[in-house]
């Protein structure tokens, strides 16, 4: 181990590189142009660069969460976490990134070659590509589309293709079981996912992330879509897969699902879009529902902006990782329930509260009270209820335990029993 | 005009195991499904077998004690002790009280030890992944006081024909109920944590349920036949050591499923501390040995005896021609009969259930297999 003084510096060094590559990227978009400019050659030419300087960003920030979780997951079961490598085990991440891309890449001998290489990419791709439309600063975006939600949710619908893909192609059984599953899993959550960033859509009557945000100066939209956010945030996880909607490649059941097949690179090509993902529904939360890089208190310089905006998706991050500490994961059947007998339903009342709201133009507490009395209701009824009848159980189980109680005499010893 | 096609559909076989995570080492299900529904299952088992019975036959008495110890590795103590019971009651010797106290105390231990164990992997069938950190942390200060004690983690051969192989060390009592203490702030912080969890309670009730004439029929016992409501303990109903000694409750659910198998072993898990703490009051010096020969050679006959283990009854068929040999050992071991009841429970089960029916079932296949 190295002495901490180094430690710390390595630490610095580290944080000052996500530093360095905000700026590359914040220097590609300067080169860029106005949108709005005819797209030439020399305009594609520079997309290039601004999206390598995003990609190598996003790259490192999704990497960032596989040591967050790590790190978060042994504290919160009585574990440290890694150590070993680098500072606070920060450059655990990296090494692990080496061991995969040097280990041999083993496909099955009855797989589709083809397909099953290509998989990954499918995954890969699309939620890198949605990065295109999403702010990370004011100003800090490749392509600040008047569709950028839109944008978002057509794209990223499509790692489901990479998933099934990849589920077939392995010819493997618990691939396809994976296969299926995700297909089912991501086509229903798409849904809520959508109903829930349709509320937000309509209170801020735009769709572009920098105009969402900037409606959002004052009041947070979580202050008054609370219902919105619960909706979004758990389709959210189930979208990217996170615990209690790890069904398709659950590790106890389908053994890693898609994935099983994969090792060496293409297994981490997986492993990196997964974070990245976690990434994504953590800074769209806080885009969406937290107000992105502002705050009440007025207005930020961009870089604190970029590191307000940040550190609220860490927490998201925080929070998705430490559901994942805590929960067991649901059966696919009960996956469906809440998905389309809970969330569905629960997608629309946001968001015909939201269009009552406008359309008789109520002041907006009134959706903040219309939206937690229906979150609380629909809580209760989903969760109190089963648990209190589990209570009732387990009361009865401890009165009704039949007692021994202490003979003073000694029975016959052993010995002289038949 | 619509032209119907019908298309035909075959179940998928699914192998699970023998490398399957969730098979709790290298037990083998065949599934047969449809879609994500549980047709049939075939249980294939053997991968782990030693001829542990037939070595048995070759091993002096005091030797076979090992080979117990090596059956259910989880709860070893256990297994030591209901052979030793075996060949004493073979050849009417009563080990000393103190002797008694200190295997019980051991062994409520390592009932514990199994249960945590239990909970924890339990939970990681089903997705959960901090319980069994939990677990394993207080299986570690209980594995460590056997350590002090015994010498060993695991394989401990402690337990011997007559009592146990020495006195305990001199800061036995105040360890052991320090021990008791974290352990049950332990058990009860994984209680707060899974057992009233909504997602563990959607996965875990109304699955795998089995009813008392089933349960009864398929040889099941231990915590999975009280879940289905028979109070039906070795030690309550075939009083032996120093149990009757003791005042405790048998835990009896009432559904029989899979979250009734769990909540039986938390409860048994603080009656165990509960007997623990009986025994280190009520534990006076005294040998630990009983007065007999270096080497047990029991008379010639036969004997069956049979115990609580933390699955369920195990039974020992001992067989001695009276030599310093047994002829015959015949192990009746809880887990492979509770296995029989695997078939009935996967009634309209999902895959997913599947796996949470056979971890329900804590089988440890060194005694599945033998």
């Amino acid at each position: 181990m190295r002495s901490k003084p180094v430690q710390l510096a390595i630490a610095v060094v580290l944080l000052v590189g996500v530093g360095v590559l905000v700026a590359v990227f914040t220097l590609a978009l300067a080169l860029l142009g106005e949108p709005g400019d005819d797209v030439t050659v020399l305009t594609v030419g520079k997309i290039v660069i601004a999206l390598f300087a995003l990609l190598t960003l996003v790259t490192t920030l999704g990497m960032s969460l596989v040591w967050l979780e790590r790190k978060q997951l042994g504290r919160m079961q009585g574990r440290v976490g890694p150590t070993r490598v680098g500072p606070f085990g920060l450059l655990q991440v990296v090494a692990d990134g080496i061991k995969l891309l040097m280990k041999e890449d083993v496909s099955p001998g009855s797989s589709s070659k083809a397909i099953f290489y290509v998989a990954p990419l499918l995954v890969f791709v699309p939620s890198f590509v949605v990065w295109l439309t999403i702010p990370i600063g004011r100003d800090l975006v490749v392509r600040s589309l008047d569709l950028g939600v839109f944008f978002f949710i057509a794209v990223s619908v499509l790692s489901i293709v990479g998933l099934i893909l990849a589920g077939w192609s392995s010819n493997s059984k618990y691939a396809i079981l994976g296969g299926f599953r995700s297909a089912a899993q991501l086509v229903s959550y798409e849904i809520p996912l959508i109903l829930g960033v349709l509320s937000v859509v309509m209170v801020a009557d735009s769709m572009r992330f920098t105009d969402i945000v900037d409606a959002q100066a004052s009041v947070p939209y979580l202050a008054l879509l609370p219902l919105a956010f619960a909706v979004f945030f758990i389709s959210g996880l189930a979208e990217v897969g996170r615990t209690p909607f790890d069904i398709y490649f659950a590790e106890s059941e389908v053994v890693g699902g898609p994935f099983v097949e994969y090792s060496g690179a293409h297994w981490a090509i997986f492993f990196l879009a997964e974070y990245v993902n976690t990434f994504l529904v953590a800074a769209l939360g806080a885009l969406l529902f937290l107000g992105g890089w502002t705050w009440p208190f007025g207005e930020l310089e961009q870089y604190p902006a970029v590191a307000l905006f940040l550190g609220k998706t860490y927490f998201l991050a925080v929070v998705i990782f430490w559901v994942r500490a805590t929960l067991p994961r649901l059966r696919i059947d009960q996956l469906m329930n809440v998905g389309w007998k809970m969330l569905i339903p629960l997608g629309f009342v946001s968001v015909i509260l939201v269009a009552v709201q406008r359309f008789y133009g109520w002041p907006t507490w009134t959706l903040t009270l219309m939206s937690v009395a229906v979150l609380g209701a629909a809580a209760f009824v989903q969760l109190r209820l089963q648990r209190s009848d589990a209570v009732a159980t387990a009361e009865r189980y401890a009165q009704h335990a039949v007692a021994v109680q202490p003979s003073r005499s000694r029975p016959a010893p052993e010995s002289q029993q038949a | 005009m619509t032209t119907e096609q019908t298309y035909e559909t075959v179940d998928m076989m699914l192998n699970m195991g023998p490398q399957h995570p969730a098979t709790h080492g290298v037990f083998r299900m065949v599934l047969t499904v449809d879609g994500e529904h549980v047709v049939d299952v075939t249980p294939h088992i053997g991968y782990l077998h030693r001829g542990s019975e037939k070595l048995a036959e070759n091993e002096t008495y005091g030797q076979v004690i090992t080979l117990f110890d090596r059956l259910d590795y989880v709860a070893n103590l256990n297994n030591e002790l209901i052979f030793c019971r075996a060949a004493e009651r073979l050849m009417g010797i009563d080990p000393p009280e103190r002797g008694q106290y200190i295997r019980v105390i051991l062994a409520e231990l390592n009932r514990l030890a199994s249960h945590l164990l239990f909970i924890g992997t339990y939970a990681i069938d089903l997705g959960a992944m901090t319980p069994i950190m939990y677990g394993f942390r207080e299986r570690e200060r209980i594995q460590n006081l056997f350590e002090s004690v015994t010498g060993a983690r695991m394989m401990h051969n402690f337990i011997r024909i007559g009592g146990v192989k020495e006195d305990v060390p001199p800061d036995f009592v105040p360890r052991v109920r320090a021990l008791a203490d974290d352990v049950q702030r332990g058990v009860e912080e994984i209680d707060r944590l899974l057992t009233f969890n909504e997602v563990f309670l959607a996965r875990t009730r109304g699955v795998g349920v089995i009813d008392v004439p089933t349960a009864l029929s398929c040889g099941l016992t231990g915590p999975g036949l009280r879940a289905s409501g028979v109070a039906y303990d070795v030690r309550k109903d075939y009083p032996h050591e120093v149990y009757p000694y003791l005042s405790y409750k048998v835990p009896v659910g009432e559904n029989g499923d899979c979250w009734d198998r769990y909540y039986m072993r938390v409860l048994e898990c603080y009656e165990s501390l509960s007997m623990v703490r009986q025994c280190l009051d009520q534990m006076e010096e005294g040998p630990v040995m009983a007065q007999m020969r270096r080497i047990a050679r029991p008379p010639k006959g036969e004997v069956y005896v049979h115990g609580e283990n933390p699955r369920g009854d195990i039974g020992v068929f001992l067989v001695s021609d009276g030599t310093d040999k047994p002829y015959r050992v015949k192990v009746r071991p809880p887990s492979f009969c509770n296995l029989v009841a695997l078939r009935p429970m996967m009634r309209d089960a999902y895959i997913a259930d599947a796996v949470a029916i056979l971890g329900s079932l804590d089988i440890v296949l060194g005694e599945v297999d033998r």
